[in-house]
């Protein structure tokens, strides 16, 4: 149970397949359009199930229950060691040879 | 308010509900036929350049630093012909509050939002400019929404657009994120018709006057520097309004150099297809954006959009995905500049022209973009990787979109590639005359205006539609 007034990320339906705009291509057809957006939760809800939100602008929204708190899981990735040798590489020819 | 909220009914009412969100009566510069009085409309609803000036260092924006490049220069030398290889030199409009050129365009809208007294602010972007917005909306007072278009329906987003919408956040929006599909639009539409905020466009007015400073301190910054203009400035070209801006300042201070607009290629790729969102690896400077908006600027969220590059470009080159990828690691390599990406684009097109350009000449690359987790070379390969793109190295023109990312084996293999200009202009002629339309003698020195020509070749490009119809 997420109690009311924490902050949480929220999901929905926008458009189903169906009712997606006619210039869409074929493979985007075959799935919704979906949102997310966060806010503070507006009752106690379980994960999982509907529960109301005020965004940061103060709009109502609804939508599914995803999770609280939600934090920022990009980073730097996994290390591409391609860079070390363009790196190197450019490193020689402007500054190599006869050194 | 007891409205039809469906696809549809909401489409149906765009021209209401820009009219009341953006506050310009596009109608007053219609003709009624295809012209329509662009200058007009860049100088009722604009400000002077003064103002401008004044509005943006009210809120730390622009005065920017130029850097000259001389590793890199001296790299370009080593992959020239003997006296070939001009100095290149780098504006550093990172430096700007939001970390990207787009806070000059942001600064002027978030001041006119302010001063009609709306309350807040809507901007759809996956890009820089969503920061732009949230920033000078932080410092404005007023509310701020994003709208993005951000993952697939598997819900995996790019890292480069998530690290954007947390930096929308930390500077106070409120961030709407949406799977791919050109139906943002229509969510886009319905917030600002539910919240009665401003649109906050990057192809208003404001948006575009907001980057004439840009090409204006261009050209005064180097004349005090080095007593002349650079011979060519490269714009890294999307939805026009960069390209736009900056030639539009140049000639401004009376400064006539080669404006080239460069554009990663992604030729292959459909921007609104789910499967290949992910299988991109710039979500903006590309020609998804380039191309589309060269050819037909009135393709963008206002009626009418100032961003109209075809009216600038003296070239339009592409260049690759690993071409920039490579030459944003000489920089940092070679300059000691960490810098983000998407905004190398002409960076890595700079790097090519200069090899055709005597040592004695200058070349500016316009732009550079703040960088960090998610926005930087490393997570971006690395998220091609995972998502079974080959990277490898090799030669770039080699590289297929969405397939490959071919790291150049050396730096002598990163080529500028031209876009036929007269192949865009023919087909802004043939999209104005759509439907038939017979063009008056205004309509066809309009599209000469447009296409940066003369009416003659207007003239022959409409009896070649003709012809083939």
């Amino acid at each position: 149970m997420i109690k009311k007034g924490a902050w949480v990320r929220i999901h929905k339906i926008v458009l189903e397949p169906r009712d997606r705009a006619p210039q869409v291509p074929e493979d985007t057809k075959t799935v919704p359009l979906e949102l997310w957006v966060k806010g503070w939760l507006q009752k106690d809800a379980e994960i999982g199930k509907e529960a109301e939100i005020l965004t940061r602008t103060g709009r109502k929204e609804e939508g599914t229950l995803l999770e609280e708190n939600p934090t920022y899981r990009h980073g730097f990735g996994e290390f591409v060691p391609e860079l070390l040798v363009i790196s190197d590489q450019v490193r020689e020819l402007v500054f190599g040879g006869g050194k | 308010m007891d409205r039809n909220r469906d696809y549809t009914s909401v489409m149906a009412r765009k021209g209401e509900i820009m009219k009341k969100s953006v506050g310009i009566d596009y109608g007053a510069f219609e003709s009624g036929s295809i012209a329509f009085d662009y200058e007009g409309m860049m100088r009722e609803t604009g400000y002077t350049l003064e103002e401008i000036i004044k509005i943006q260092s009210h809120v730390h924006v622009g005065n920017t630093p130029i850097i000259e490049l001389r590793n890199l220069t001296a790299l370009a030398r080593k992959c020239a012909k003997p006296g070939f290889g001009a100095r290149i030199l780098i504006k550093d409009e990172a430096a700007n509050p939001s970390g990207s050129f787009k806070a000059r365009r942001a600064a002027i809208a978030i001041y006119h939002a302010k001063k009609l007294g709306f309350k807040g602010v809507i901007s759809a972007t996956s890009g820089n400019y969503g920061a732009a917005v949230a920033s000078q909306a932080a410092m404005a007072g007023l509310k701020c929404i994003v709208v993005q278009e951000c993952y697939d329906s598997k819900g995996l987003g790019q890292p480069e657009i998530i690290e954007k919408a947390r930096k929308c956040e930390a500077l106070g929006a409120e961030v709407v994120q949406l799977s791919v599909g050109p139906e943002l639009f229509y969510k886009f539409l319905l917030l600002l018709e539910d919240t009665g905020y401003f649109n906050a466009s990057l192809y208003t007015p404001f948006g575009i006057a907001g980057v004439e400073t840009l090409g204006y301190e261009i050209a005064v910054q180097f004349q005090e520097k080095y007593g002349r203009h650079p011979d060519v400035v490269v714009c890294t070209n999307a939805g026009g309004g960069n390209l736009t801006g900056t030639a539009r300042g140049l000639l401004k201070a009376n400064a006539h150099s080669i404006v080239v607009g460069a554009s990663v290629s992604l030729a292959g790729l459909h921007m609104a297809s789910d499967g290949q969102f992910n299988r991109k690896s710039f979500t903006t400077g590309h020609t998804g954006f380039g191309v589309p908006f060269s050819s037909w600027p009135d393709r963008s969220d206002v009626p009418r959009s100032a961003a109209r590059p075809l009216r600038y470009m003296d070239r339009y080159v592409t260049i690759t995905q690993g071409s920039v990828f490579y030459m944003t690691e000489a920089l940092a390599s070679l300059e000691g500049l960490e810098k983000g990406p998407a905004g190398n684009t002409s960076l890595a097109a700079a790097f090519a022209l200069a090899q055709e350009m005597p040592q004695d000449q200058m070349i500016l690359v316009q732009e550079t973009e703040y960088t960090g987790a998610g926005k930087h070379v490393q997570p971006q390969l690395s998220f091609a990787r995972e998502n079974g793109i080959k990277v490898t190295f090799g030669d770039p023109k080699d590289e297929v979109p969405g397939e490959s990312l071919i790291l150049p084996a050396h730096p002598s293999l990163i080529k500028a590639t031209d876009v036929d200009l007269d192949h865009i202009r023919k087909s802004l002629i043939k999209t104005a005359l759509g439907g038939g339309k017979t063009p008056t003698e205004r309509d066809i020195q309009f599209l000469a205006e447009e296409t940066r020509k003369d009416e003659s070749f207007v003239r022959s490009a409409i009896a070649e539609l003709q012809k083939n119809q």
